[in-house]
């Protein structure tokens, strides 16, 4: 077993990129995440491990260091909070576009504009449909707690590199600002220049040598017939991710009437609200989708199947709500799907989230069957 | 076990570090915990406030609106904080700093002088040891041995001389609480 400690989200994540052997982090400090930074710039791992830290002159600068030694085969990180992610956005484009793995966290804060720095989850379009320009998608972790905060760090960095692509920790103030008890992992060692050469090198700038191809790190192609083909290699990409890498949890779903879907600071709300109203004679389960993208389409429409209704909990306006629908059509249900959420900066509570299900879903309720329209 | 609470009061009076000390302690005792501030703006000059969860199981929601104690320091916190705590919960405070005491009838209320005690300590600093000693007094669920360790954890080690100090000052708390009202 690892080290226990009780530790904030945020300090966790800079440890945990210390001890998953990341090669550099180059970011900007913003509210509510700063104490990645400061808790990176307190440990000075370049006197350890050799890992590099450096705070950018920007959001925009910090992104364009990330491509820069993303493309040398290294594992590379940032992170910054909402405001900060969207001037990335154009970087992050060019980092899908030339294929580079990399890891980018988004401690989410209220928005839109400068908003609020009290935690919401308004970024989930921007995180699972792009964000920047183009057809390209990141692979999106969401954590619910300190621990996977530590976890998903080192896993963010095996699924860049499996896919070659950009992969996405979108947590939220909460979870960042929130200590909890955390089992660190061990230290593992920095990939030695044998090892980024053996996994990356049919890929990665590490100086050509005599023998090999060059390889050229780039987004650009002109040959629009080529462009496409990129494109498609990119898509089949994401068919793949869909196909193999989704998480989730589901939580008392087997014999639910009616499933809260909901990630991050708002899935712990809605694990609570499920206690509550199973005390209350409701069959409600919980499902937490772990990563956003690729979505858990495939157990909603199992769900659809014998579900009366879905509720979507989020810290927006509704936004996941929509992939829920998706889920829900193309299982040709007519599982009812609604949404219920907090903005700019408030968290629901667990009272809040069973009210609003009684009161979305009364007809169900009071009828104890699907309402067909 | 679950126990949710909140310790609410000024910033400055030792609010969020007695939380960690309380988490800390829940770690030894192999208990799951959760400490959960309110931060940024809130924390500026006014309020500061942290709800601690220590439990035997998975810990769901860090956002309450319902406590089973509620630990009190100033008059704007026991507006806030009164009417949270559960029926049958438990509502401890210091009278100085609150100018209206609790009116629930349905709670169990203690009040510690800690300001007063910490002032005849000499050290206005142990407050917060103080008022955590009075809780552990009314709401056994760590032990001492363990409270020890999770000083010894949570305080970095330049301050290790100053244990002894805190766990005096735990000692007081526990044996100055009064009972106001038990239900």
């Amino acid at each position: 077993m690892g080290e226990v400690k009780l530790m904030k989200g945020n300090e966790v994540l800079a440890e945990a990129a210390i001890r998953c052997g990341c090669d550099g982090y180059f970011g900007y400090p913003i509210t509510p995440q700063s104490e990645v930074m400061e808790t990176l710039m307190a440990r000075q791992p370049w006197n350890s491990t050799g890992m590099v830290v450096l705070q950018a002159e920007s959001e925009v600068a910090s992104i364009n260091m990330v491509y820069g030694a993303a493309a040398t085969g290294k594992k590379v990180m940032t992170s910054s909070s909402s405001p900060g992610i969207s001037l990335m956005a154009e970087g992050i484009s060019y980092i899908a576009g030339a294929e580079l793995p990399c890891l980018i966290v988004n401690v989410q804060r209220g928005g839109p504009g400068l908003g609020t720095i009290q935690p919401s989850q308004a970024d989930y379009f921007q995180a699972v449909k792009g964000g920047g320009h183009g057809d390209y998608k990141m692979i999106v972790l969401a954590p619910s707690s300190v621990q996977e905060m530590n976890d998903f760090v080192d896993l963010g960095f095996e699924l860049a590199f499996k896919y070659r692509n950009p992969a996405m920790i979108l947590a939220d103030g909460a979870i960042g600002q929130m200590m909890e008890k955390v089992e660190l992992a061990d230290y593992k060692p920095r990939w030695t220049k044998e090892e980024v050469l053996e996994k990356n090198g049919d890929w990665a700038t590490t100086g050509k040598t005599a023998s090999r191809k060059k390889n050229i790190v780039t987004s650009l192609e002109m040959d629009s017939a080529k462009m496409e083909q990129n494109n498609l290699r990119f898509q089949e990409k994401y068919r793949k991710m869909e196909e193999e890498d989704v998480r989730y949890e589901a939580i008392q779903c087997d014999d639910a009437d009616f499933v809260i879907v909901a990630f991050g600071t708002s899935s712990r709300v809605c694990l609570k609200a499920v206690e509550v109203a199973r005390a209350k004679g409701l069959k409600v389960g919980l499902l937490r989708p772990i990563t956003l993208f690729p979505f858990p389409n495939k157990a909603i429409k199992e769900l659809a199947r014998k579900t009366k209704g879905f509720l979507s909990v989020e810290m927006s306006a509704g936004q996941m709500v929509e992939d829920i629908k998706l889920a829900v059509y193309e299982a040709g249900s007519n599982a009812r799907v609604d949404h219920f959420g907090r903005m700019g900066g408030i968290i629901p509570t667990p009272t809040e989230v069973v009210e609003a299900l009684e009161e979305k879903f009364s007809w169900e309720l009071s009828y104890g069957v699907k309402r067909s329209y | 076990m679950t126990e949710e609470m909140i310790i609410a009061g000024f910033g400055g009076q030792g609010v969020l570090s007695m939380g960690k000390i309380l988490a800390y302690s829940g770690i030894m005792e192999d208990k799951e915990v959760t400490w959960f501030p309110s931060y940024g703006p809130e924390m500026r000059g006014g309020t500061a406030n942290v709800t601690v969860i220590v439990s035997d199981t998975r810990i769901s929601s860090p956002i309450l609106q319902e406590f089973d104690t509620a630990i009190i320091l100033n008059q704007q916190s026991m507006d806030k904080f009164e009417k949270a705590v559960k029926p049958g919960g438990t509502l401890l405070y210091d009278p100085n700093g609150v100018i209206n005491p609790p009116t629930r009838t349905d709670i169990n209320i203690y009040k510690v002088e800690a300001t007063k005690t910490a002032v005849e300590m000499g050290n206005p600093k142990v407050f917060n040891m103080i008022v955590f000693g009075s809780y552990l007094k009314v709401r056994p669920i760590l032990s001492l041995d363990n409270v020890e360790k999770g000083l010894e954890k949570s305080l970095p080690e330049r301050y290790h001389k100053l244990i002894p100090l805190n766990l005096e000052a735990i000692q007081k708390g526990q044996e100055i609480v009064k009972d106001v009202q038990l239900v």
